[in-house]
């Protein structure tokens, strides 16, 4: 048999030339970094030399504990609570009341706002001259304005960051939760209807099974996401509640310290990746669902 | 008999108990919007009178001193370039993967596609701090260009995936069918399939926009004088007295509700399918 | 299991009427047929009898006990999905124990009796697998399964067959049939396939535009149907329908097709009186046509002459389409017929089976 023309030949090859640029340009610009934050992360600036210095200094340092303790607080609070959010919404407007796409687009809004209007907007709000110490001083229900924010009031400020990260990124895993919500053919809550369930068994039985691949999903886009809050958490305490990315952008651009900065990074991306292991593995559902 | 009042009486309560969610929903979502409008645009005599709630006098002082005294409106001109050029480019790039992804089937597909979602796990800091000392050895430090090219390599992965369903949602046979009367696969993909995937794509575009827009930490750390406006208000604004930090929260929040509303049908859907 | 009512049941969408005024009593023990074309309406009224749906109009009882507004969980029927709606992270046992569990049945008891369903559905070695595990037609068993398990007071099947090969469609026809005579619950079965309508019902009720055309047992509704509708819908191929003038002579009537007559004797003189010199339309199905030679003895008939203008041989019959004097009359024949297209051949109506409908309402000339 002879060979098919060159034209054709290379017609095998087309998908992989559509996708070389998109593919190189991306291997250059996470390859190099990764390579690059390695390299920075376990150099001395001083000597040029391997070294752990870095990690030394990082591991010496009270804030690095505080970061992660905080980093993981605030993802352990803010997580749970979205997703029962999420999935109660999302609930919500499956119910297909008159008017649900109209909710539908305002919970969405948020994830058009940046974090860092978030932190803003609910600055704004929890100020000592803020909406919510006005409103409840006039309304006599306190007599003094609550603080949430200054180095005195930690606690509070953690209050803060929680309100605004809710209200900012529930909507990330109500996105989710929602297309996967709207994939379960109707038909098999209706034979559950027809089969006796009540709203509560219809949950526990048909619908939270069905929803476990997104609520995997959700959980590990809304983990990673987490653990790199960083604008909210600045802008409403600065350094008052370190956490990892902000530390880790302290070090880079005030103390332009960039092997601590990358030390910070892999410490991130480590942990990133050993969660995301974690919940690959034990959320696997068992079923797959083909027609 | 069996009178429909007890079942009756419950679906009125699930009625009213649905409106009445709907509603705390909305107000929960809306209200601080609302209120970063007023704050930002009330005289600051009225924001620090603890009596008044909701301020009465308005003035656009504070915007205007924040956009041209302080450089908000160079930094909002900067976040425009910097999305502008990461779409140009992420979609340069992206929309023949996309389309690679979504008509043929070949081997390393699907390794493509995880390797694809995987770097985009990898959390922003450990890809933009190392790009620092890159881009000084490079000359594209503190440079818009050097933080679209750092947008693109982030937004990549999001415009692979979702042109690829948006292409994949415009029937092949549509292709084929021009190609059977004489069109050249490429032409055919001109005239036929950009055009039916034009609308998914300008939303797909949209949302690329405001990723690039709202995207803060690798701007903040990759330049110092040119800065996009999320950076820029980072570091300005929190030295401000509040009524400068309401004012940016402001516009930062305009431009974004902006596009919601033009693109709201797409919105939901699109999220949803790329963030799975 | 319980007598199924519906009094002046109306549902409409929006604009659209999708039920129209549907009354109808199903005995108990009753295998009900609701049958007509898509969007009829069968469907809609299945779902609120299931009480997915409400009704906008109109009541709904089991016996005495009207359930118009009770929820589908209170009203103990059961149901088989067109997508069998067999839920895919369960395995076989569990789907079809689902309606067991949530009436805390006891673990023995539901272990008994899916076994018992299983046995009947032959399908108890499936017990362990997953739905994405089984081909169609096992988890179509599967969803039948589950809805006899619980013994409802009704059972209600959506076109349960549609999405079967058609061997198995044809198997499946005589299990389902033979099941519901050993479980006796009145049943109501949604089909578009008049075929399956006719060999499983024990009454069909037609169902057009939201509307019941007919309800009687299948051969009523063969051999008389109540209007053009009923009669154009049972049947394959479909009835001959022949415009003709009415004109009344000496002992009898004549029925002017224009190109041909046909002379009924005296005794249908007073049923057509009043429609003397004007238009009616007959009927006559295909398979009461007989050519030259194989007219059956002992029946009436009415001889046309015409010419052979299309053969469909179908193995078993053949169909053959006869020009009578310009207009196409169908004729369905046994086995083979030595015919060739152009040859002059007689027909003859066999005279009882001749229908007669009033043109503008399409009803039925009795």
């Amino acid at each position: 048999m002879s060979q098919p023309p060159l034209r054709v030949r290379i017609q095998r090859f087309l998908p992989y030339f559509l996708f070389a640029p998109a593919l190189s340009y991306i291997m250059a610009l996470v390859g190099f970094p990764l390579i690059q934050a390695v390299q920075l992360a376990f150099t001395d600036p001083k000597t040029g030399s391997f070294s752990w210095i870095n990690f030394e200094t990082l591991f010496n340092d009270p804030y690095f504990w505080d970061a992660i303790k905080n980093t993981f607080l605030l993802a352990a609070i803010v997580i749970p609570i979205q997703v029962f959010l999420a999935v109660v919404i999302a609930l919500l407007i499956n119910t297909r009341f008159k008017g649900h796409n109209v909710l539908l687009y305002i919970v969405a809004l948020p994830l058009t706002i940046s974090d860092v209007a978030a932190g803003l907007i609910w600055y704004s709000i929890l100020a000592p001259r803020g909406f919510l110490n006005k409103f409840l001083v006039n309304m006599h229900i306190i007599s003094r304005p609550i603080y949430f924010f200054g180095y005195a009031f930690k606690h509070m400020e953690l209050i803060a960051i929680v309100l605004t990260e809710i209200w900012r990124a529930t909507a990330i895993v109500f996105v989710i939760i929602f297309a996967g919500l709207q994939m379960i053919s109707k038909d098999y809550i209706e034979a559950a209807e027809v089969f006796g369930a009540t709203f509560r068994q219809k949950l526990r039985y048909i619908i939270l099974p069905l929803l476990k691949p997104s609520l995997q999903a959700a959980l590990i886009i809304r983990t990673l996401f987490a653990l790199q809050v960083f604008a909210v958490v600045w802008i409403l305490a600065g350094r008052d509640i370190p956490v990892l990315a902000g530390e880790a952008y302290y070090w880079q651009t005030e103390v332009r310290n960039y092997h601590v900065a990358s030390a910070y990074a892999i410490i991130i991306a480590l942990i990133s990746i050993i969660i995301s292991f974690i919940y690959i593995t034990t959320l696997k559902p068992h079923y797959a669902e083909r027609r | 008999m069996l009178s429909k009042a007890p079942y009756q009486t419950r679906y009125q309560l699930q009625k009213m108990l649905i409106y009445g969610g709907a509603v705390i929903v909305s107000v929960w979502v809306l209200a601080p919007i609302v209120l970063i409008v007023l704050a930002a645009l009330a005289v600051p005599k009225d924001l620090y009178d603890i009596h008044k709630v909701i301020p009465t006098s308005f003035t656009l002082e504070h915007i205007y001193k924040l956009l041209f005294v302080l450089g908000a409106w160079q930094a909002l001109i900067n976040s425009i370039i910097v999305a502008l050029m990461t779409i140009g480019l992420s979609f340069l790039l992206g929309l023949p993967a996309g389309y690679a992804l979504s008509r043929f089937i070949f081997p390393g597909r699907d390794a493509l596609k995880l390797l694809i979602l995987t770097t985009r796990m990898f959390p922003v800091m450990i890809l933009a701090i190392p790009l620092t000392v890159l881009y000084i050895r490079l000359g594209l430090s503190d440079t818009l260009i050097g933080v679209a090219l750092a947008h693109t390599s982030m937004v990549l992965p999001f415009v692979i995936l979702i042109t690829s369903s948006i292409f994949a949602s415009v029937p092949v046979e549509y292709e084929e069918a021009a190609m059977i009367f004489g069109l050249s696969h490429a032409r055919a993909f001109l005239k036929i399939t950009l055009p039916l995937a034009l609308p998914g794509l300008a939303a797909a575009a949209i949302f690329t926009f405001i990723m690039s827009w709202n995207e803060v930490f690798v701007a903040a750390i990759l330049t110092f004088t040119s800065r996009t406006l999320p950076a820029h208000i980072l570091t300005t604004a929190l030295a401000s007295p509040d009524y400068f930090k309401f004012a940016a929260g402001l516009i930062m929040t305009i431009p974004a509700m902006i596009f919601v509303f033009v693109a709201r049908r797409y919105l939901v859907t699109m999220w949803g399918i790329t963030l799975k | 299991m319980v007598d199924v009512i519906l009094d002046h049941v109306t549902k409409t969408f929006g604009k659209v009427v999708a039920v129209d005024d549907v009354s109808l009593r199903v005995k108990h023990g009753e295998f009900m047929v609701l049958l007509g074309p898509s969007g009829c309406g069968k469907t809609t009224t299945l779902r609120i009898i299931a009480g997915l749906e409400k009704p906008t109009k109109g009541r709904i009882f089991f016996d005495d006990e009207e359930v118009t507004y009770l929820p589908p969980r209170a009203r103990n029927v059961s149901m088989v999905f067109q997508s069998y709606a067999v839920w895919p992270h369960m395995t076989v046992f569990e789907n079809i124990a689902f309606p067991l569990k949530i009436k805390k049945y006891s673990e023995e008891e539901i272990k008994r009796r899916v076994k018992w369903a299983a046995e009947l559905l032959k399908i108890r070695e499936l017990l362990d697998r997953y739905p994405h595990q089984l081909s169609g037609g096992q988890r179509q068993r599967v969803a039948v399964a589950r809805a006899i398990v619980v013994e409802p007071k009704v059972l209600l099947m959506d076109e349960p067959l549609s999405n079967l090969d058609a061997v198995l469609r044809v198997r499946m026809r005589s299990e389902l049939k033979r099941l519901q005579r050993r479980i006796k619950v009145t049943t109501i079965y949604v089909t578009h396939d008049q075929v399956e309508a006719m060999t499983m019902g024990d009454r069909i009720a037609v169902m057009n535009q939201g509307r019941i055309m007919q309800v009687g047992e299948p051969k009523e509704v063969y051999y008389r149907p109540a209007n053009t509708f009923v009669a154009g819908f049972i049947g394959s191929p479909q009835m001959n329908f022949i415009d003709v003038t009415v004109e009344p002579i000496e002992n009898g009537v004549k029925l002017n097709a224009g190109s041909f007559n046909i002379t009924l004797p005296r005794e249908y003189s007073n049923l057509l009186d009043k429609y003397s010199g004007k238009t009616i339309i007959l009927g006559i199905r295909p398979e009461h046509i007989y050519i030259e030679h194989y007219v059956p003895a002992n029946v009436k008939t009415v001889p046309l002459k015409g010419k052979v203008d299309f053969i469909e041989p179908l193995g078993s019959d053949t169909i053959v389409h006869v020009d009578v004097g310009n207009i196409l009359i169908v004729v369905k024949v046994p086995g083979e017929v030595k015919l060739r297209i152009g040859d002059n051949i007689s027909i003859h109506f066999n005279e009882d089976a001749i229908r007669l409908f009033d043109k503008n309402t399409g009803k039925a000339i009795v």
